[in-house]
């Protein structure tokens, strides 16, 4: 690495961008590369591998290592890396049919295992390089080329998904929150172990306005809740909603009637918790989605430090002439 | 008093519990030991405890071994172990007819005749079907108790320890010294004094009663072969593999990683690498046969040597990451591990059907190297083979080995790694110091890019599945680089052909009437054939073809030396099909078997001389 200090430029390879004017990529792109740039990573060490879809071109737009792989199954990649090379900060970019449709086994495997991994999970409910149909993630009755008549599938709640399958680390952001995008790709990227980031993101063609309740000024009071550490959870037009734990199950009050102490302060490493976010919290259509760190389980490196020595030739000699030998 | 015999081929077939698989390995180690060459064939259920007593239930281990040398496992057997009535139903007919047959009497109990599908009232052992063989009838699981009768065990702990006694008899029957076995299993049961203590009483039980009960008779003796001096050891087809491909990481220097899903028969190969983790072997079970390969893939992109072993299912499931790792131009090695059948088919039987998917079942234009191991102890070489052109030549690579090749063993005269061929990295040029960017697809005159990792200091670049433009690898949709592209591919196979060695003659003439040609575990069976029938003055050859795309350079030569080629093949026709694509002005000739077991000589033979008979009369 160069000793002059990195510009978010110089994580930008020399290929022209091929996504659709307006899409929330963009915004991605030019994020991961100032955050790359803050912490000076060395291009030469940074490695990104993508699956299939609009957001796994993403590879090809960082003068990093990367590879585009096939669909779904950048994460089983990643994790080959992974075991054979401790020395890399790889980051893996997916869609949600990528990663949740026809990679959702190797997903719910990496969260398993717990590997090293930067996962960037680009959500935008729909399928887009195939021109619009309904995906894991699309909201239930939704038209789409595929179901002009209205999904019947109810999608999936994707951090409980993360949850249930063991993940370390569940973070959520979106594509027009600048600030609090950069600060979530930081927080993953420290995490050892397997850090789950879902990005909504806009598909300005196929599905226009998905998460646009969570990026109006205004709707996003009422439809989103920003958690922060070691604060209230709160929410509502003036935030003035809280929760309250009656027993195991929380219940949403006036913030103004019972003292902070009272009420839900987020810590994101209380697993008990961060299942209650998950599994309830986010499952309730009456309840605002929750962005930020959901869960960061506090551990040590948690990368499976295997041995990645070349073989010996003395041992596999030794190895071939077994125990057992006679001559003739 | 003791006979003396050239060969001889042994059956020991009892119910799945009755632990002939055991019986039948420490007998093989034991005729190691004793200096005779050998082939053997264990044939066991899928199911891990099969109906007790039915005929599916059935496990059987043959050995063929002798003081010449032996090709396979035979056709027929001397000698049958039967443990029960199932056992005898179902193996009765390999037996020579001046076979011997050895019964324990407590499997043939009516229960055991019921489960066997006999008639439960009929005294089977006394009926003209076993009457016609020399029939020894022993009280293995009655002298088993007795010998026991001192032992804190419970009887069905005492029972299990028959095939001891089985194991005993027959080694005493050809004159063996069974301090190794005793060796085995004092080790076996080191931390179990009760059970070591009875499985060594019953062996020695077993092994006195052929005195005792005057079998003097049917002792034999089988001398040492002379086999081509130097060291020997048994290897099994699976083990063999799995040290070829660590041999080829060590001699290329490289980190090994092995990505694989649980399948038979493929799982043992997983085994045995998962025990070298601590010596630059990393093994990884993946959630399924995509991730498998797909991780393989992954490790290969960042410098190890990627490979990911499998069965005809799991081939299937892997495709399209075989075809990725085709476009990326890295090294992987998918191993193919053939059992029987289509969809999940016979998976513990054998066969040689997936030969065409290896070669065309990926989508587009996708050619890839197949290398096939031509017996267990081959299979060494073949996976050394495999790994050597996938890292040479920047490829994935499909090494077909099968059931029969996997759980098959013979001597192997094993070699030392230095005697091994070297395994070049292709490495990216020299920076001129000019800064110029470094061009990944680029490549050398045998059309190979360079293999340059992540990490690697302002070499930073991408790859993917996508059409790349020649050279920088950019993704392109150009008409003319498409075509460019994909010839380019096509070329990079071919000119594989100028690195392998050349094929060589296996057996018999090298012109004449008649050429067996055969690849994977015809070997054997495919040599014996041709020594038959060069003894009756036929002029015959064998090759046995181990690089089946692209073929060795002077296969054309060899073929065009004989009047008639004929290829016998465990499936339709496939490698034929191959073949008549490559060489359509030679007269090919197939024989074809999917049976789930391997050929017989005899089958070889006779379509041999139905062959040459014609080529006599000048048809």
């Amino acid at each position: 690495m160069d000793s002059k200090k990195l510009t978010a430029r110089d994580y930008a390879s020399d290929q022209d961008l091929r996504w659709c004017p307006g899409c929330g990529d963009f915004a991605i792109l030019k994020q991961t590369q100032m955050v790359l740039a803050e912490i000076q990573a060395d291009p030469a060490q940074t490695v990104f591998v993508s699956g299939i879809g609009c957001s796994s071109r993403f590879p090809y737009y960082m003068n990093t290592y990367g590879m585009h792989s096939i669909h779904g199954r950048a994460t089983a990649i990643a994790s080959g890396l992974r075991l054979t090379r401790p020395d890399l900060n790889i980051w893996v970019i997916t869609g949600d049919g990528d990663s949740m449709s026809i990679g959702g086994n190797h997903l719910i495997h990496l969260l398993r295992r717990d590997l090293n991994l930067n996962v960037l999970l680009f959500n935008n409910e729909i399928y887009g390089l195939t021109k619009g149909q309904y995906s894991p993630t699309s909201k239930q009755h939704i038209k789409t080329k595929s179901s002009p008549f209205g999904s019947v599938e109810k999608p999936f709640n994707t951090l409980s998904l993360a949850f249930g399958a063991g993940a370390s680390f569940i973070a959520r952001s979106i594509d027009r929150e600048a600030k609090h995008l950069q600060e979530m790709l930081k927080r993953t990227n420290e995490h050892e172990g397997t850090s789950l980031l879902e990005i909504y993101q806009n598909c300005h063609i196929f599905n226009d306005g998905a998460f646009e309740q969570f990026t109006d000024r205004k709707a996003q009071k009422l439809n989103a809740i920003f958690l922060r550490q070691d604060e209230v959870i709160s929410f509502g037009e003036n935030n003035e909603k809280a929760f309250r734990f009656d027993g195991l199950s929380p219940r949403a009050v006036d913030k103004a009637n019972y003292p902070a102490e009272e009420l839900w302060i987020h810590d994101e490493s209380d697993a008990l918790k961060a299942s209650i976010l998950c599994n309830w919290v986010e499952s309730n259509p009456e309840l605002p989605k929750l962005f930020g760190v959901i869960y960061a389980k506090k551990q040590s490196n948690n990368a499976r430090n295997m041995d990645s020595d070349v073989l010996d030739e003395r041992y596999v000699n030794d190895l071939i002439k077994g125990r057992k030998t006679w001559s003739v | 008093m003791t006979k003396q015999k050239e060969n001889i081929a042994i059956k020991f077939a009892g119910d799945s519990g009755d632990g002939m698989q055991l019986t039948g390995a420490q007998f093989t180690d034991n005729t190691a030991a004793h200096g005779n060459d050998f082939a053997t064939f264990p044939n066991y259920p899928a199911e891990i405890r099969a109906p007790q007593g039915t005929i599916h239930g059935v496990s059987g281990f043959q050995i063929h071994f002798g003081s010449r040398l032996i090709h396979t496992p035979g056709d027929e057997f001397d000698v049958l172990v039967a443990m029960n009535a199932a056992a005898l139903k179902d193996s009765l007919s390999g037996l020579k007819s001046n076979g011997v047959l050895i019964v324990d009497r407590a499997g043939f109990d009516k229960k055991n005749l019921r489960l066997a599908g006999f008639d439960p009232d009929q005294d089977v052992l006394s009926s003209p079907m076993v009457n016609n063989f020399d029939c020894i009838v022993v009280e293995a699981s009655r002298f088993a108790q007795e010998t026991l009768a001192d032992s804190p065990l419970d009887p069905k702990a005492k029972d299990r320890s028959k095939n001891m006694f089985i194991l005993g008899l027959i080694l005493w029957m050809y004159s063996r010294d069974i301090a190794s076995v005793e060796r085995f299993i004092s080790e076996k049961f080191k931390d179990d004094e009760v059970l070591r203590k009875a499985n060594l009483e019953v062996l020695e039980a077993g092994y006195h009663y052929g005195e005792t009960a005057e079998l003097s008779r049917y002792k034999t003796e089988v001398k040492a072969a002379s086999l081509a001096p130097g060291e020997y050891r048994n290897i099994m087809g699976n083990t063999a593999l799995a040290y070829g491909l660590m041999a080829a990481a060590a001699k290329a220097k490289l980190h090994m990683f092995y990505g694989s899903y649980p399948i038979t028969p493929a799982s043992d190969i997983l085994h045995e690498l998962a025990k070298h983790k601590y010596h630059g072997v990393q093994t990884f079970q993946a959630e399924d046969e995509i991730a498998a390969a797909c991780a393989a893939i992954g490790a290969s992109f960042g410098g190890a040597l990627g490979v990911t072993g499998t069965s005809g299912p799991g081939l299937a499931l892997k495709s399209e990451a075989v075809n990725l790792a085709l476009m990326l131009e890295l090294p992987l090695v998918v191993v193919d591990v053939q059992r029987a059948g289509p969809s999940t088919g016979m998976p513990t039987k054998t066969e040689q059907s997936d030969l065409l998917f290896a070669m065309y079942g990926r989508n587009g234009e996708s050619p890839i190297p197949i290398v096939a191991a031509g017996s267990p102890s081959g299979a060494f070489s073949a996976a050394y083979w495999a790994c050597k052109l996938a890292v040479e030549h920047m490829t994935p690579v499909v090494l077909l080995s099968d059931g029969y090749i996997a759980n098959g063993s013979e001597p192997w005269r094993f070699p030392q790694l230095d005697k091994l061929p070297d395994i070049m990295i292709p490495k990216a040029p020299e920076d001129k110091g000019m800064g110029e960017s470094y061009l990944p697809y680029q490549r050398n005159s045998d059309l190979v890019r360079s293999w340059v990792t992540p990490g690697t200091p302002n070499k930073q670049h991408r790859i993917g599945g996508l059409e790349k433009e020649l050279e920088t690898g950019n993704v392109s949709y150009d008409p003319d680089n498409h075509q460019a592209m994909t010839d380019m591919r096509e070329e990079k196979v071919r000119r594989i052909a100028t690195y392998l060695p050349n094929q060589e003659i296996h057996c018999g003439e090298s012109q004449g009437d008649l050429l067996i040609l055969g690849w994977g575990n015809t070997t054997g069976i495919i040599q014996s054939s041709v020594k038959e029938l060069m003894e009756d003055g036929f002029k015959v050859g064998q090759i046995q073809l181990g690089f089946i795309n692209p073929m060795p350079k002077n296969l054309g030569e060899i073929l065009n030396k004989f009047k008639c080629i004929l290829i016998p093949e465990l499936n339709t026709g496939q490698l034929l099909k191959l073949m008549t694509i490559a060489y359509p002005t030679c007269n090919f000739l197939g024989l074809h078997k999917v049976k789930g077991v391997p050929f017989k000589k005899q089958e070889i033979v006779d379509e041999a001389r139905k062959i040459l008979k014609e080529v006599e009369n000048g048809q």
